[in-house]
């Protein structure tokens, strides 16, 4: 609200800018009307369809052949393959490689997400709290369903902090009480905020395009954002998937 | 949203909606929306997960080990090929040493053969050389022997002649007395 407000106002200035920084996350029905409900198909269903499509492109389509010397395609779907698998057995151990094909769909649709909200024109759907929150609401409680069902009630332990004095240990388990459930907001609005960020300074940028004397400024910082939108895009995905793994370790080694 | 109301360029559609959200700024915060996303957010997890789970990984799992496989076995296959390769070195070595033992061996018998051969050949002509010397020298005796007899008779006879004929009546006793003294001489 406040980036439109303030795009109001060089609109106003200039008398030309338009800036809506923010129409570029607007749901609509792809076919025409303009009720949503649960099912209507919109361009969140479409770009829904087409990370499917890449991510099956990548995946099955790559390895089809099943070649010993493999292909860009499967060399890229191996790479990711084998990023994800280290990632996770790093972190969380052998035990962690039960919840792979779960960490391996969360990290690929965040970071096949993320890169096609860059390409002009898409929509972005890792922008939207509505998707992030799942995504995050989906690890919180794998966490604590595993951590429960794998540990029991010393899975409580993870609050209690046995290494800390024992007066302090009773505020130090509030504490990290607080952390654990604040994990899903973090989460979430991590990913989120910084996808719709990097999407809203651009768009802000592209309208100042239209003014003849800061346009080549304002394509060059276009283009660096753009540049850096493409860092964020992947690094918000991995750290997405890391914090899913480490949150997963926390449910299978609850011990600190 | 008045700004937004107020520009040309907006699509009437678009304006409804913006309309529709009933003021608030960030789509993102429009709840109307949530559970059309949160359903096919659910959708799109459940299919990439099948697909992930059923196809793709295991599939990507399997060519991964396979290659692992492949890779170990051929450093295996290297390693016997190698191996073999330096025991064929050692046979040729050896077969080559073999067969320089075998050549000096049948040089050396060839050599002895040959040389007993010679012998032998030596040992015959020298035999031979000294049969015929003997028989050689034997002759040569026999021919002295003739020879001085020869002699003996002729000087015997010249000196019964050459006695005769100074008119003396030659004593055959004393003449071959007189010879055999003077061919000890």
């Amino acid at each position: 609200m406040a980036t439109e407000a303030h795009g109001a106002e060089h609109a106003a200035e200039t008398g030309g800018l338009v800036f809506h920084p923010m129409d570029q996350f607007i749901v609509k029905p792809l076919f025409g009307g303009d009720t949503i409900s649960w099912y209507t198909p919109t361009n969140v269903t479409l770009w829904m369809a087409i990370s499917i499509l890449v991510i099956v492109g990548l995946l099955v389509m790559g390895s089809s052949r099943r070649a010993i010397v493999p292909t860009r395609m499967q060399s890229m779907a191996e790479m990711t393959y084998g990023f994800i698998h280290k990632m996770l057995e790093d972190i969380c151990g052998k035990e962690g490689l039960k919840f792979f094909p779960y960490v391996m769909t969360l990290f690929m649709f965040i970071v096949t997400a993320n890169f096609l909200g860059l390409v002009p024109m898409s929509f972005t759907l890792t922008s939207h709290f509505a998707v992030t929150v799942v995504l995050a609401l989906l690890v919180f409680l794998t966490v604590t369903i595993v951590g429960f069902v794998k540990n029991g009630a010393s899975f409580l332990g993870l609050f209690w902090v046995s290494s800390a004095p024992l007066a302090l240990r009773p505020i130090l388990a509030v504490i990290e009480l607080i952390s654990y459930f604040v994990r899903p907001v973090s989460h979430s609005i991590r990913l989120a905020g910084n996808l719709m960020a990097g999407h809203a300074v651009m768009k802000v940028f592209a309208g100042f395009a239209a003014l003849t004397i800061v346009s080549p400024v304002s394509i060059l910082a276009i283009t660096a954002m753009y540049g850096l939108e493409l860092l964020v895009a992947f690094v918000q995905a991995y750290v997405f998937t890391i914090l899913t793994c480490v949150y997963l370790k926390d449910a299978l080694h609850p011990s600190h | 949203m008045a700004t937004e109301t107020h520009d040309a360029g907006q699509a009437a559609a678009d304006m409804a909606h913006g309309a529709a959200q009933g003021g608030v700024g960030m789509p993102q915060l429009d709840f109307s929306t949530f559970p059309n996303q949160v359903f096919w957010l659910a959708v799109t997890l459940v299919v990439i997960y099948l697909v992930l789970s059923r196809v793709a990984l295991p599939r990507i799992g399997g060519i991964l080990a396979e290659r692992t496989g492949t890779i170990t076995n051929d450093l295996a296959a290297a390693e016997d090929l190698k191996a073999k390769a330096v025991e064929a070195e050692e046979a040729y070595n050896q077969a080559l040493a073999d067969a320089r033992s075998e050549a000096q061996r049948i040089a050396a018998e060839a050599r002895a053969e040959i040389q007993a051969d010679l012998d032998d050949a030596i040992a015959k002509a020298d035999a031979e050389i000294a049969a015929k010397t003997a028989e050689s020298e034997k002759a040569i005796a026999e021919i002295r022997a003739g020879a001085l007899e020869s002699i003996q008779t002729v000087a015997k006879d010249t000196t019964a002649e050459i006695v005769g004929a100074l008119g003396f009546q030659a004593d055959d006793a004393a003449v071959a007395g007189a010879i055999a003294d003077r061919m000890k001489g």
